[in-house]
């Protein structure tokens, strides 16, 4: 839990300071003096730009002939900080702020370029994006009857903005389904590696409950991916989970993922089998092969652990605390 | 251009398996409509005072790959645009495609409103639609155009070359264009899709338990610790691309004839979407004689990397029966391959491709902190200061206080150069160390004397931002914001622009409508024009301009997917004193 909160503390204070630093340009408001090359604005037809331009040119060039000597050109290439003290950071001169802001509008018509450059703005802004990975579908063989687990998310927007959903269950088959759940989330970021989300998770089975779901999503030094979150329930729990995952490739298709899954709880939860402190530990490790990167078979191995009050609800169920998975699944995206 | 080379540039086709397919007796478009064919490989030439380019939804096969395109007269790529400087030009644009459509005439000084930029001085041209240019021809050398929209890689681009009035400073008996392109067969906006979704897909270069990288464990867990990747060269790479020498895949044996002992000018064109290339032609070297269309005194070199968007005319004389032309991606993931052959179905070996290349610590903005930063070629693992300055420095990857307030800091910036120097003489990215000459920007040098050499007046700086693991990339932390507050020039205002790049990329630069000067140790009158500068990863890059043609012009990254994924802006150039009419 405190991990949790540290790792949300942390992000949050990382996504701060990073916004503190957002600041309006500051450029160009300060006067900046015309330059004694300047020509006087040319009122002219179109056809004659060039001419002038050139003639400008040709006048600049005699006139500057005798400056050549005095240009800077000695400190090229290594020594760029004396190369730059010679010129002066400015703001553009004045004429540079003339109207019209458009220079097509004129010519084109304003609403048809408002309309394109809108379009263009859209474009380029990047494009809204929909992604579905089932990050982990896979068939669990092990001690009594052998189970199944899906864990898919997946989400919808732009670069910073996201609605994100995330699905997960287990169960053994010929049993009723374990456990189910549901979040979705409004996810923004907040860092260069980094998202902060907030939304709700509905649990499918068990006693009804709805959690309202604060996390953070992202990777953390070492390419770890990182998912950790806290849920505060509409009976009062409070619960959190972290989740890391790691790809090791070992050849360009081999990949090697090593996975951990803390689960925390603030209280105990009867109901839920969960005990106050660390509720469960899960430990992984799956070799996938990616047939393409949106498609990769997997094999591997997971252990469970219930711990302290909820190991003493597993075993009062007739339940063995400790699992051992064998696994095989499929890992994809779209 | 004598006429001698002009004969044999027209007649060169002729005898050719694929050749250059320059010269045909009718234009693809007057053969009927495209799509739903498959569009030709290579270009038709289109000359004189009124040119009609037609677009059209194509399907484009090559290789093993098959997928859509969009052609433009029936071919990828599309028509060679052939004029003579001093002429005037009319095209008419005529729209048979299902989406909006533009042509920019990439290089070219254009009053504003013929450039060809959807949202800045045009509106696309919808479906069904024509649209007319009109400008004279003010300039001369090796140019191409492009759609400004998504076409653009699907196969919108063609070469253009203008003859200049003067003759050529040079002397040569074939003209030959090399347009270097890339093609997938999935679409632009899948790509987009997937590099928004995971880092590196397209990247099978990356680090394993198993590679054979020169790096230590140290260095591994340094890259891991600062969630970046060495191998990060190429966004998207052969893993999808096909790397096409004028339409033609490396299988398609695109061949350019010659007799032995003839001078030969090959016209190297960047047409490509997202690849650098490394250009070479094994066993006879190249006279770089024009960078960007312009011409800079003649510099011999056995290989050059080339830009998106940049072009080099090179002049060589083989000797051999045949010579490949190599051109290989950066990230080594591929290569567009053709044969410079004196008889017909003759070729020579085509070189394997080399090993995957590694950034650097200069790549990480670390440049000026260890003395690796202009031979650039040590990997992180063999620089011991180096090392030092990251063991000390992760922490500062991205030090925002090093930012001017100028640049919008979010999560859309993942790192800041610590000491970005300049690398104008820096050859590219695995190239430092090949064992043969490399041409790098330092040593172009004008042609002729510029009458322009005024002192610059201001200096402006712009920085180069980005997210990979995000794929946000912008200027100064911010995505197209430029209808807001543009960069601003006055009216032949001469201003110094310093690029920082604060990211781990190599990014193209290309100013629309002008060109500028690199500051690059050559004389103020000797400068290299240009119109598309390298700004090399971690490192800062300068030119000088003068602002002297009036309008909006667009300002951007030519990598298209970093273009359309934020880094573009718009320049203005003011007053504008009824400058920007035709
Ligand atoms: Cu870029």
């Amino acid at each position: 839990m405190i991990r949790a909160f540290f790792l949300l503390g942390t992000a949050l204070a990382v996504g701060t300071s990073a916004m503190a630093q957002e600041q309006p340009h500051a450029a160009h408001t300060m006067p900046a003096p015309q330059s004694p090359q300047e020509q006087p604005a040319h009122d002219m037809s179109a056809m004659d730009v060039e001419k002038a331009a050139s003639q400008d040119r040709a006048k600049d060039s005699a006139a500057q002939s005798g400056e050549m000597s005095a240009m800077d050109h000695a400190a090229m290439g290594h020594g760029t900080m004396a190369m730059d003290s010679a010129i002066p950071e400015t703001a553009p001169p004045p004429e540079a702020f003339e109207n019209p802001g458009f220079a097509a509008d004129a010519f084109v018509g304003a609403d048809v370029m408002a309309a394109s450059r809108a379009e263009v703005i859209g474009e380029i802004r990047g494009p809204k994006v929909f992604w579905v990975q089932g990050d982990r579908l896979e068939y669990r063989a092990r001690q009594g009857e052998d189970g199944y687990l899906f864990d898919l998310q997946g989400y919808y927007g732009g670069d910073l903005n996201k609605l994100w959903f995330k699905a997960e269950g287990e169960g053994a088959f010929g049993e009723d389904i374990e456990s189910a759940e549901l979040q979705a989330l409004y996810s923004r970021a907040i860092a260069p590696f980094f998202d902060v989300q907030l939304g709700v998770k509905q649990d499918l089975t068990g006693p009804e409950r709805t959690h309202l779901a604060v996390g953070i999503q992202g990777l953390v030094p070492y390419e770890f991916e990182v998912d950790a979150a806290a849920f505060l329930s509409t009976k009062g729990d409070l619960t959190a989970r972290i989740e890391g995952e790691l790809d090791q490739r070992i050849t360009q298709r081999l990949i090697l993922q090593p996975r951990a899954e803390l689960s925390l709880a603030a209280q105990d939860i009867p109901e839920l089998g969960v005990g106050a402190g660390l509720d469960s530990v899960e430990l992984g490790v799956r070799l996938r092969y990616e047939f393409a990167r949106e498609f990769a078979p997997y094999i591997g191995v997971d252990q469970e652990w219930k711990l302290g009050g909820s190991a003493d609800f597993a075993r009062l169920a007739g339940e063995d605390p400790s699992v051992t998975n064998y696994v095989v699944g499929i890992r994809f995206w779209f | 251009m004598s006429a001698l080379s002009r004969r044999s540039f027209l007649s060169s086709s002729t005898g050719a398996v694929a050749a250059t397919g320059l010269l045909t007796a009718m234009p693809a478009w007057a053969r009927g409509a495209v799509s739903g064919t498959v569009a030709r490989k290579g270009s038709d030439v289109l000359s004189g005072e009124h040119l009609t380019m037609s677009v059209a939804d194509t399907l484009f096969t090559t290789g093993s790959r098959r997928g859509p395109g969009v052609a433009v007269n029936g071919t990828i790529p599309g028509p060679l645009v052939r004029l003579k400087e001093g002429q005037n030009l009319v095209v008419d644009l005529v729209n048979n495609s299902t989406h909006g459509t533009s042509i920019h005439w990439h290089g070219l000084l254009v009053p504003f409103l013929m450039d060809g930029v959807p949202g800045v001085s045009m509106a696309a041209v919808e479906p069904g639609e024509t649209y007319r240019y009109e400008f004279p021809i003010r300039q001369s050398g090796t140019y191409w155009w492009h759609a400004h929209t998504l076409q653009e890689p699907l196969g919108h681009y063609g070469p253009l070359i203008i003859d200049p009035v003067e003759p050529e400073p040079h002397q040569y008996d074939r003209d030959y264009v090399v347009m270097l392109s890339d093609w997938s067969e999935m679409s632009p906006h899948e790509i987009m899709k997937k590099l928004k979704v995971a880092d590196g897909y397209f990247n099978y270069n990356q680090t394993t338990w198993t590679d054979d990288y020169d790096m230590s464990g140290e260095d591994r867990r340094m890259w891991a610790r600062m969630r970046m990747m060495p191998t990060d060269i190429s966004d998207v790479s052969g893993a999808t691309y096909t790397f096409l020498v004028n339409g033609h895949g490396p299988e398609d044996g695109l061949e350019y004839l010659f007799r032995p002992g003839e001078r030969v000018r090959l016209r190297f064109i960047n047409g490509s979407a997202m690849t650098y290339f490394n250009v070479r032609i094994p066993g006879t070297a190249m006279t770089v004689i024009q960078a960007d269309g312009q011409n800079v005194q003649p510099v011999e070199t056995d290989e050059f990397q080339i830009g998106v968007a940049e072009t080099y005319d090179v002049i060589v004389e083989p000797t051999a029966l045949a010579h490949a032309i190599v051109a290989e991606s950066t990230d080594r993931s591929g290569m567009g391959v053709a044969m410079l052959t004196s008889r017909p179905g003759a070729k020579a070996p085509v070189p394997a491709l080399r090993k995957p290349p590694l950034l650097t610590m200069a790549d990480m903005g670390m440049g000026g902190m260890d003395h690796s930063a202009h031979g650039g070629g040590d990997t992180m693992g063999g620089d011991m200061s180096g090392e030092a300055a990251m063991a000390g420095g992760a922490m500062t990857m991205r030090d925002t206080s090093r930012l001017p307030e100028t640049v919008k800091v979010g999560p859309g910036l993942d790192m800041v150069s610590a000491n970005p120097v300049d690398r104008m003489d820096y050859p590219g990215l695995g190239l430092e160390d090949v064992g043969h000459r490399v041409l790098d920007y330092s040593q172009l040098v004008s042609h002729k004397p510029h009458a322009e050499v005024r002192q610059p007046t201001r200096l402006k700086t712009l920085h180069l931002t980005g997210n990979m693991h995000r794929y946000m990339w912008s200027f100064d932390g911010e995505k197209f914001s430029a209808v807001t507050e543009p960069i601003r020039f006055a009216y032949n205002e001469r201003v110094r622009v310093k690029l920082v790049n604060d990211t781990m990329m190599a990014h193209p630069i290309h100013l629309h409508g002008h060109f500028f000067e690199l500051v690059n140790g050559a004389a103020p009158d000797r400068q290299p024009k240009k119109h598309t500068l390298t700004v090399q990863p971690g490192s800062s890059a300068q030119f000088d301009l003068t602002a002297d043609e009036r309008g909006d012009w667009a300002f951007h990254c030519h990598l298209f997917y970093h273009m359309h994924n934020g880094m573009f802006q718009v320049v203005t150039v003011r007053p504008l004193a009824g400058g920007g009419a035709k």
